[in-house]
């Protein structure tokens, strides 16, 4: 069977130690058995490591942080397009997807499809809004609470007991054991971030999580979970394994059906020892890890790119368990005139 | 008492809990054990099979195999047994 050809504009290139899930999603794009891509890597910053990596992106340019403001970003988009004819957009970083989700219509009238969480999915499972969203669509999660000052923390110890998580709007999270600590760590987060503070309740379990993608009727197209079996010290799984948990998939069955969820997601989850199960976070977007999806037999970024295309998907069903990732780093040579094209000219 | 289902033995004696993703690695009388309770074997079963094969009294074994059989309660490798007192995996 010839293989459609397709031209798909990805972010999220950084490949770090914090690394963005732009890299795997290409990789599980090439591997697709349907489709034949060419890749335009959009990065943020002139050394992300995907813009050099000449197997992952064929073109890449540089575009405007969503902070310039929704025109200066749409306005690179319309550039890139008129040069390279996108056919879908696939966004994989938290901070830029309101601005894409906002342009969605926009970037149809481009003929960019994309295939996003609507606002309302989005905003509704904001860590902030955790405990609504646990209550709406009858999940645990764990007791967490905004805040927006300092004068918020020492009143804490009415609705908590210490340790507490303190995380960031977007990133970050650490664990506090007084409100000294709290205090740290929120001028720490807030600097970086901004506010509000989420002060959640510490779950004591053990982390697991799950890649899964809607199809924003209700239906579960894929779902792997995994368990972070190497974790660096930024919280990033360095390794991990797919598990057998039948419970895992049935909550995350329920909340897409419940949401009807459009998109690809990462539930984070913790597992108690009572085999309880409390959502921590959901990202509405890729994992990083979803590459391990890919090798135990589901190619969510593929089956991503037919609904984005108005394709019939047919769910997975199956997956391999006991498929492991382990990262790894690896030294890419350059050399200064590529540096100096995308540094000058914003593409390379 | 019986192993949760989930749990695969191989010949090298790695354990691997699908479940929970964890992982560990048995010498060849532990893997014996193992295999023994994978099969439903009971613990007189396994106790005249070991003490048949290794040099070993009965005795002595049996508070092995109330070791071991804690080690497997504790790391949750172990069906939920009300016969046991002092079990977390219920």
């Amino acid at each position: 069977m010839e293989k459609t050809k397709l031209t798909v504009a990805v972010t999220g290139l950084n490949n770090t130690d914090n690394p963005g899930p732009g890299v795997p999603v290409i990789r599980s794009l090439r591997e697709s058995s349907f489709f034949d891509v060419r890749i335009i890597g959009l990065a943020y910053e002139n050394l992300e490591p995907g813009i050099y990596m000449k197997d992952i992106v064929d073109k890449a340019y540089l575009i405007p942080y969503p902070s310039s403001g929704q025109d200066a970003l749409m306005n690179r988009i319309r550039e890139i397009n008129e040069r390279e004819n996108v056919d879908v957009l696939i966004p994989n970083f938290d901070a830029e997807l309101y601005t894409f989700m906002k342009s969605e219509k926009q970037l149809e009238e481009i003929g960019i499809r994309s295939f996003l969480p609507t606002l309302q999915q989005f905003e509704e499972r904001h860590k902030t809004n955790l405990p609504a969203f646990g209550e709406k669509y009858d999940i645990k999660v764990p007791a967490s609470k905004a805040i927006t000052s300092h004068r918020d923390i020492a009143s804490l110890r009415d609705d908590f007991e210490y340790p507490v998580l303190v995380k960031g709007k977007f990133y970050d999270a650490y664990l506090a054991y007084n409100e000294e600590q709290v205090n740290m760590h929120y001028n720490k987060i807030s600097a970086k971030w901004g506010l509000p503070i989420i002060i959640q309740e510490f779950i004591k379990g053990t982390e697991v999580n799950v890649v899964a993608l809607g199809d924003g009727e209700g239906n579960t197209i894929g779902a792997v979970p995994m368990r972070k079996q190497y974790i660096t010290d930024k919280g990033k799984a360095w390794g991990g394994i797919t598990l057998s948990d039948e419970k895992m998939l049935d909550i995350t069955r329920k909340l897409i059906r419940n949401t009807r969820w459009r998109g690809g997601m990462e539930l984070e989850m913790i597992k108690t020892i009572n085999n309880e199960y409390y959502m921590i976070k959901i990202n509405p977007r890729i994992p990083a890890w979803v590459y391990l999806a890919v090798g135990a037999g589901q190619n969510i970024p593929e089956a991503l790119l037919k609904l984005a295309l108005g394709m019939d998907v047919t769910p997975f069903t199956k997956y391999q368990t006991g498929k492991m990732f382990i990262r790894y780093s690896y030294d890419l040579i350059g050399d200064i005139g590529n540096f100096e094209k995308i540094s000058v000219l914003g593409e390379l | 008492m019986k192993l949760r289902k989930n749990i695969a033995i191989s010949e090298s004696g790695f354990v691997f809990d699908a479940s929970t993703g964890d992982s560990f690695s048995l010498n060849e009388p532990g893997k014996e054990i193992m295999e023994l309770m994978a099969r439903g074997s009971t613990n007189e079963e396994i106790t005249k099979w070991i003490t048949s094969r290794y040099d070993i009294n009965q005795e002595s074994f049996e508070r092995y195999l109330e070791d071991f059989t804690g080690m497997l309660r504790q790391y949750q490798l172990l069906e939920p047994d009300d016969d046991f007192p002092g079990s977390t995996d219920s």
